[in-house]
């Protein structure tokens, strides 16, 4: 059941690549992953790619495939027509290091920017007790893989670097909005979501969701209900009021 | 070229659950710490781990407690456990976890609030704190968002997120430097390490009194393996190189459930909360044959009816547990034995079933990651039909024998914590007890760490000579245009699978070691095309370097031990033989290249441990002398 395929790879280093054309054997059951791996047993030893757990788990062979974000791992060859050429090429909006292999750094720096969860001074481990559906609509979003393939694709920095500084992606608006519905979570989430980290630049396109290979509702389940608590924080006309007199203050 | 030169107070090699827990305790002490790591922040081993953390809490049964973990622990290892780091991580396990919570981890949860706790092979009681089937996920990336948070404080304190802890990510290490004079120490002490970062292919290197080994295991070496390409041994490799031993190694976990189909899966992990949560295994003919493959030393704790073994997910005060969930080792020679009478399934494995035990909304709950990996990657559909599964090269048991309480090793200044670290789980480690193994012992070895390097008198030395050997020896692969490494480390991982697997035979693993001798010498001409930069090839030919050493010790423990003890089966040495549980088999490498195996004796238990079991129990494990000793 094994076929030849024709595959084109971005190759590249130092910021110049072209696609570098493949013909390699494909058998029953592989995904693209697996071919890449070919390639590099076969044809191609230095060709850079990075993966760990080849299960859909730990989100390292984020890669377009075909222009499509998509996990190596998890994209099994049989979606495609045998005589179709596939492409492959590293994620866009992340610069490139070599091959299939870019510099997420952006992410970190974002995951750092994000203050972490603050639970009550007076609660000691052990102590805490929550409802499993009290805790549930954070769970969803900790199934983040950190593939980043939602800023990835998010046309906000896509192709927008200017763009980057202000805004943390779907990634970490994700990150914001899992500890402000933490049950023990205390500290101010909302503002600082709009003001520092760029919620208002998402107009909720839901390209993130697309192509989440967890499946996690980004955009209708963290992105829109953050966006409506900060509405309501800011055009509450008692909060708004007292916003504008602690300003006034400062 | 320059080398780059950092220097820290404490250096932990791996990210992942240990490393990291490693790393966090030796900063909240004070230390400059450096955390070192093959590939990406948060991307580690440890995100592959299923089914949950095993603490006595005793949130779901208030029975349980640390002593009856400890016992299941002993008893899931064979009684060959170092019975110290059993009994440390029975009564230590819940406050690790506890404390997670602390750090933002969300656990399922019980219906009045707490933790919730499946139950799981080996384990009398519910005692995995899970979130659903992705535990290891929750594990990692709260540690993660732990070591964030105190790059937060320090850059509240210091104005530098990295002022006290920083990640090198993407950073291989490929030798530890030692201190030759006692000059600033004791002789022989570790001074620093020495490594490259893969993506230039710069050297980097770390001057630092102490070093911490977090680096998992050595799955690569094997062909089904549920393990990632970073496993290639490299922290036991380092430990034996720079003078240190390692316990254990015959005894290799192969969880009785990995993918069998299609073929470039197999081998990927089907958790084992699928039989905690009803899953049963069924043959060819559609018997649960697992009834017929209970030992005697389990005898009187497993269910001899599938009705009683039903009962018991129910009502476990009557019942007795189904032998599904009999301790992983078990599972596997069971599975493997039906397969080889022509009982299996069409692509050679066994049937794993769910979808006739729980309703598929049921399913698709508690089991998520598990639904979304055969529909994704095999088009089965779990809730609806069975999987297909068999035994793949999971964990070993082996490692860099340290000291229980600090985790350090034999060599000053060195540490190992979680699956590089050998004794914990003695011949066969219970599922659940790896996530706690991580967290109880990645603290010890934090804290042993900063207590070393506080009654450190001077910081010892890296000596030139090393850091230029190290040099050569990393670049001599890109300097040769011998052999692809891909084609030796396929060698090498069919001739370990193929012979020193599951079932063990003295012929074969003499024949195994002839061919690791033969590869070795292949190694030393592997050539890697290309440059620097993020070269896969490059990379992979200095793995195989540690990938030969610990399958070659792997290989020499298992032909020495003649017996049958949890994750070493000899097909020639069927039985249990109380002798050989008294002995470790210690691996060294004097030389540097050759691998020595010699017996130790381990420590009898301490008396009020002893006394936890019947004596009953004891019998079958223990030698006449030593029950004798204990009256």
């Amino acid at each position: 059941m094994s076929y030849k395929a024709k595959f084109k790879v971005w190759r590249g280093e130092g910021g110049e690549g072209k696609l570098e054309d493949f013909t390699v054997e494909v058998n029953e059951g592989e995904v693209v992953l697996d071919i890449i791996h070919r390639l590099q047993a076969t044809q191609a030893p230095d060709l850079a790619v990075r993966w760990n757990c080849k299960a859909g788990k730990c989100g390292s062979c984020s890669m377009e495939i075909n222009g499509k974000p998509r996990l190596g791992c998890m994209t099994r060859m049989s979606t495609f027509e045998e005589d179709e050429t596939i492409t492959v090429t590293p994620m866009r909006t992340f610069p490139v290091i070599k091959d299939l292999v870019t510099d997420v750094s952006f992410n970190y720096q974002k995951a750092r920017e994000i203050p972490s969860f603050t639970p009550p001074a007076d609660v000691r481990p052990g102590e805490y007790r929550m409802k499993q559906v009290d805790v549930e609509r954070s769970q969803e979003f900790r199934k983040c893989i950190e593939c980043f393939m939602c800023n990835n694709v998010c046309h906000v920095i896509r192709d927008h670097e200017e763009n980057k500084p202000a805004f943390a992606g779907p990634r970490f608006l994700m990150r914001i909005a899992e500890l402000d519905m933490h049950p023990y979570d205390v500290a101010e989430r909302k503002d600082s979501a709009q003001e520092q980290h760029g919620l208002g630049y998402c107009n909720i396109t839901k390209c993130c969701t697309e192509v989440c290979p967890e499946h996690i509702k980004i955009t209708d389940n963290a992105l829109i209900p953050m966006k409506e608590r900060v509405v309501d924080r800011k055009y509450d006309p008692l909060v708004w009021l007292g916003n504008k007199i602690f300003r006034r203050k400062s | 070229m320059e080398i780059e030169r950092h220097e820290y107070d404490v250096v932990v090699i791996g990210a992942g659950g240990a490393g990291l827990r490693a790393a966090i305790e030796a900063r909240q002490q004070g230390k400059r710490t450096a955390i070192v790591c093959k590939s990406l922040f948060g991307k580690a081993h440890t995100v592959m781990a299923e089914g949950g953390a095993a603490a006595a809490m005793g949130n779901v049964n208030s029975d349980d407690n640390w002593m009856v973990h400890f016992r299941d622990t002993m008893r899931g290892g064979k009684f060959l456990n170092n019975w110290r780091m059993a009994e440390l991580h029975a009564k230590e396990a819940a406050d690790r976890v506890w404390e997670l919570e602390a750090w933002g981890a969300l656990f399922d949860r019980t219906k009045d609030g707490k933790i919730s706790q499946r139950n799981f092979g080996g384990h009398e009681y519910p005692r995995l704190a899970h979130v659903g089937d992705r535990t290891g996920l929750e594990l990692i990336r709260t540690l993660q968002q732990r070591v964030v948070a105190l790059q937060q404080e320090d850059y509240e304190t210091h104005g530098d997120y990295e002022a006290y802890i920083k990640v090198f990510q993407e950073c291989t290490v490929t030798r530890l430097l030692k201190d030759a004079s006692s000059v600033h120490g004791p002789a022989g002490a570790i001074s620093g390490a020495f490594g490259y970062w893969r993506e230039t292919g710069n050297f980097i290197l770390f001057d630092a009194p102490a070093v911490v080994l977090a680096t998992g295991g050595i799955g690569k070496s094997y062909v089904v393996t549920s393990n990632s390409w970073e496993y290639t041994g490299d922290g036991h490799a380092l430990a034996l190189l720079a003078g240190a031993n390692l316990i254990n190694m015959e005894f290799i976990q192969f969880h009785p459930t990995g993918m069998v189909w299609p073929p470039s899966v197999r081998g990927i992990l089907v958790t084992e909360s699928v039989r905690g949560d009803g899953g049963v295994l069924r043959n060819s003919e559609g018997k649960r044959f697992m009834f017929d493959y209970i030992p005697d030393v389990f005898k009187d704790k497993y269910a001899t009816t599938e009705e009683e073994g039903d009962r018991w997910y129910t009502d476990q005060a009557n019942n007795r547990r189904p032998p599904e969930l009999l301790p992983r080792d078990e599972v596997a020679r069971a599975i493997n034995a039906e397969v080889k009478a022509g009982r299996g399934s069409p692509q050679g494995g066994v049937f794993l079933d769910v979808s006739t035990r729980l309703p598929a909304e049921e399913i698709k709950r508690r089991l998520p990651s598990m639904h979304h990996q055969f529909k994704e990657l095999a088009d089965v559909d779990i809730t609806a039909e069975p999987m297909q599964v068999g035994p793949t090269c999971h964990y070993i048991m082996g490692g860099v024998e340290v000291d229980a309480d600090t985790g350090a090793a034999a060599v000053p200044g060195l540490f190992a914590a979680g699956e590089v670290s050998g004794g914990m789980h003695g011949s066969n480690r219970l599922g659940g007890n790896s996530l706690s193994d991580l967290l109880v012992f990645g603290r010890r070895a934090g804290l042993g760490a900063a207590e070393y390097v506080n009654a450190l008198p001077a910081r010892p030395a890296v000596a030139q000579e090393s850091v230029d050997a190290a040099k050569a020896e990393a670049l001599a692969p890109l300097e040769r245009s011998g052999e692809n490494p891909y084609e030796v480390h396929h060698e090498l991982q069919r001739t370990m699978n193929d012979l020193v697997g599951i079932i063990r035979k003295a012929e074969e693993v003499s024949e195994a070691l002839e061919v690791v001798e033969k590869l070795k010498e292949r190694v030393e001409l592997v050539g890697a095309a290309g440059s620097r930069i993020y070269n896969p090839g490059w990379h992979l030919a200095l793995d195989l370097r540690n990938m030969l050493l610990v399958s070659e010790c792997v290989a020499r423990a298992a032909l020495l031990r003649q017996e049958s003890r949890g994750g070493h089966t000899r097909d020639d040495f069927p039985g249990m033989n109380p002798e050989w549980r008294r002995k470790l088999l210690v691996c060294a490498t004097p030389d540097g290249a050759a691998v020595t195996v010699e017996e130790k004796v381990q420590p009898p238990m301490r008396k009020d441990l002893f006394d936890l079991f019947d004596l009953g129990e004891l019998k079958k494990y223990l030698t006449e002398e030593e029950l004798g000793n204990a009256e």
